[in-house]
């Protein structure tokens, strides 16, 4: 496939980032590994003895990794909107971030569903799902969500990826015999005849156009797993949105952090330049001000209101005894303050955006717990006549092993995939900087 | 021709071993013996239905009377007894917290300890309310929250109106004890710890037996008893008589002490169902408890150590009067 210097430029840069696995990569390879070890041991603990290691009981029946499932998923579909967007539009500074955003799609909708199995009680019957299915039941509508969206993430990064392929194809590069063969599979004979050409960019945009809305759907389904029950905090019409906005929210913030260490790691300051943290932080801030503006819809009214259960679940979000300085974290950490560090020019640098993208996507894995194990310690009826342990929930070390063994497989992931493929698209890709952008970076760059 | 034949014999047989396997396993199960011992056949031969719809002939030496055995093939018991509306009275103005019904329910459902089926709370509707005990066991809604998110038809509603659970079936989620806004629901964390014979059961919803570790479970108004024409353990271990227990359609009621109509009743005690608001038609209905047999702290003086910690938040009220 014919490459212009910009974009050879690029394919030379990252060359050696495909070609070798590194001392770095194989040392971090074998932390993750090390970790998810550890994770398996505590799911062997889990099998052997039931679910009774874990600190989920008859009134909270949920914990930490159904608050990693939305997590993580809510990432999957923040990606997959993210890529969708800078696909379609025609904005060329956002093609060097694509991949990293279905990357983030892709690994994410593969660790999240991950947790559900890990909080079934029977994963041995999860086949129940497909030979009994129950169409009314909003966890068999998040079961075809999550298989289509699975579906459609794998062939929308496939699709992206397949001229770049090509390009590893005829690089003559100095790798093993079955990476060059796999490579040889998975560019499909693409060598960039115009027919070839518009074939691709037609499905490409198909799929675009397929996953942005297909991630509202899913990311709504989700949000109905809760939002369909009777119970206070969840109930709730804003729920779909709230997810929606959520998810994206999350995500942006981890697009942000994966670009910088990325940057750093393979010095790719001149792909992901100061402008992408720039504007990916000012659509952090929109997302902020959106998610902020629905954070406080929801509990403005339920306090306004003050029905019995709406009122006792708001008491336990904000009494200091309770969760109350969770709920101070989530919320300040989560909406305040990437607003102010974004909005003053002062602070609006790639350093300050990723710390506080970071501490926010922390707080939205914190804001999830908060609307998962408060709503489950409120019970309608009297929690009364029932254990001690029943009554409030704190995550056991086999589940904080577990999230962390999920953590790293994430980031697993990330490592192996970036070895593989270049982590900025080659084809395709455009220069956009200006004069004297070009000037000063490449200056750094050589 | 013939070969189609040799293949139906060949099936039939098949069946009968099959069933007199399960039978046999069954059996060697309860008594706690080696599969291995012979015995020696009584030349009897009793015709059985198979679960799949076939006769079959088993020796009588096979069979033994199982106090658990379902009685009914899974389909049966999915459906329910025709013609039949259960429903149950609990009248809160004569208990006292004795909680006969509690055990009852463990032992007749091999519940281990701890994990009941069947609550009691002690209820203040408001502040200046005086409190009350408030038997609680699933309601086996007409508009059950827990069914409609059921993901593979493990749990469902019966024609006769109960609500039950498929044990072999369940994936353990737990959507529907999170659906649930009365928490009736419980989950075996453990390898539930049951006697051997209960756990070699055939699995059949009717007796929720045996309890399967990843799975959940509930209060199941005891249809293997309805159908011998028996009333619940709970109903009828009851001392005060609270609880009572029948068929809306025969419009009658029992608490083992005097069989009653429903319908006069719930109408001439003012019956309420409880958070009749939330649109869950619940099929049990509760008398108010208006001039009431005990004194509530009764419940809590008379009750031991393990059970009076349980309530300890309520200390105060309940030990002032004394």
């Amino acid at each position: 496939m014919e490459l212009n210097t910009y974009q050879k430029e690029a394919f030379d840069y990252q060359r050696k980032n495909i070609e070798t696995y590194g001392k770095r990569a194989w040392g971090w390879t074998i932390f993750y590994c090390l970790c998810i070890l550890a994770g398996l041991y505590a799911l062997y603990l889990q099998i052997t003895k039931g679910h009774v290691v874990t600190g989920m009981r008859d009134n909270v029946v949920w914990g930490l990794f159904i608050v990693n499932f939305i997590f993580f998923i809510g990432l999957s579909y923040a990606g997959a909107i993210i890529a969708g967007i800078l696909h379609l539009s025609k904005v060329t500074w956002g093609k060097p971030i694509v991949r990293l955003a279905q990357f983030m799609t892709l690994i994410s909708v593969i660790v999240g569903p991950i947790f559900i199995l890990l909080c079934v009680g029977r994963f041995d019957r999860m086949h129940h799902l497909f030979i009994y299915p129950r169409i009314q039941s909003p966890l068999t509508w998040d079961v075809m969500a999550v298989v289509t969206f699975f579906a459609g993430s794998v062939l929308f990064l496939y699709l992206a990826l397949i001229k770049d392929f090509s390009v590893y194809r005829d690089a003559k590069l100095n790798i093993p015999k079955w990476k060059q063969k796999l490579y040889n599979i998975l560019a499909l004979g693409y060598r960039g005849a115009a027919s070839q050409k518009r074939h691709l960019l037609i499905s490409q945009n198909l799929m675009a156009i397929i996953m942005i809305p297909l991630s509202i759907v899913v990311a709504s389904i989700l949000s109905w797993i809760f939002g369909m029950t009777l119970r206070p905090g969840w109930h709730s019409t804003i729920f779909g949105p709230y997810f929606v906005l959520g998810a994206v929210y999350s995500g942006c913030g981890l697009l942000i952090v994966a670009m910088w260490f990325y940057r750093k790691m393979y010095k790719l300051d001149y792909y992901f330049t100061d402008r992408h943290f720039k504007y990916l932080g000012y659509i952090m801030l929109v997302l902020a001000a959106g998610y902020g503006y629905f954070t406080f819809s929801e509990y403005f009214t339920s306090w306004f209101g003050s029905e019995k259960w709406d009122s006792e679940l708001i008491h336990k979000l904000f009494s200091p005894g309770e969760y109350g300085w969770w709920t101070f974290f989530a919320n300040f950490a989560g909406i305040v303050l990437p607003i102010a560090i974004v909005a003053f020019p002062a602070t609006r640098k790639p350093g300050p955006i990723t710390l506080v993208a970071f501490i926010m996507v922390i707080a939205m894995w914190v804001k999830r717990y908060l609307i998962i194990v408060p709503t489950l310690e409120t019970t309608l009826l009297p929690m009364q006549d029932t254990r001690a342990e029943y009554v409030k929930y704190t995550a056991t070390w086999p589940e904080w092993a577990l999230t962390i063994a999920g953590i790293a497989t994430f980031l697993l992931f990330f490592t192996v995939m970036s070895k593989f493929v270049t982590v900025v698209p080659v084809s395709g890709l455009e220069d956009t900087h200006t004069h004297h952008e070009q000037h000063q970076l490449q200056h750094e760059h050589h | 021709m013939k070969q189609e034949e040799i293949n139906d014999n060949s099936r039939r047989d098949f069946i009968k071993t099959a069933a007199i396997a399960a039978v046999a396993a069954t059996a060697c199960g309860s008594l706690a013996c080696s599969c291995s011992s012979k015995k020696a056949t009584t030349g009897d031969k009793v015709k059985l239905l198979s679960p799949d719809g076939e006769i079959v002939e088993i020796d009588s030496a096979y069979l033994k009377h199982e106090e658990h055995m379902a009685i009914v093939s899974k389909l049966e018991a999915r459906e329910g007894i025709a013609g039949k509306k259960f429903v149950m009275v609990v009248d809160l103005a004569s208990c006292k917290n004795a909680r006969s019904c509690v055990s009852a329910c463990q032992k007749w459902h091999y519940r281990p300890k701890e994990t009941e089926w069947l609550t009691v709370k002690l209820m203040q509707d408001s502040e200046k309310a005086a409190p009350y005990w408030f038997p609680k066991q699933c309601f086996h809604c007409d508009n059950p929250p827990c069914v409609k998110v059921c993901p593979v038809d493990a749990t469902f509603k019966r024609q006769d109106g109960l609500v039950l659970i498929d044990n072999d079936r369940c994936i353990g989620c737990k959507f529907c004890m999170a659906a649930c806004p009365y928490s009736t629901r419980v989950f075996n964390w453990a390898e539930p710890d049951q006697p051997i014979d209960i756990r070699s059961l055939a699995s059949n919803p009717e007796t929720g037996l045996p309890a399967q570790v990843g799975t959940v479970e509930k209060c199941d108004f005891c249809p293997d008893r309805a159908r011998e024409g028996l009333l619940p353990p709970c109903v009828e271990a009851c001392p005060n008589g609270v609880f009572y227990f029948g068929d809306e359609n025969e419009d009658t009621v029992s608490n083992g002490l005097e069989t009653v109509s429903f319908s006069q009743l719930i109408k001439d005690r003012a019956a309420y169902r409880y958070q009749e608001e939330l649109g869950t038609k619940p099929r049990v209905y509760y008398l108010p408890p208006k001039d009431r047999a005990f004194p509530v702290e009764k419940g809590y003086q008379d009750a031991d150590s393990a059970i009076k910690e349980r309530f300890k938040d309520y200390k105060d009220r309940l030990e002032a009067k004394e």
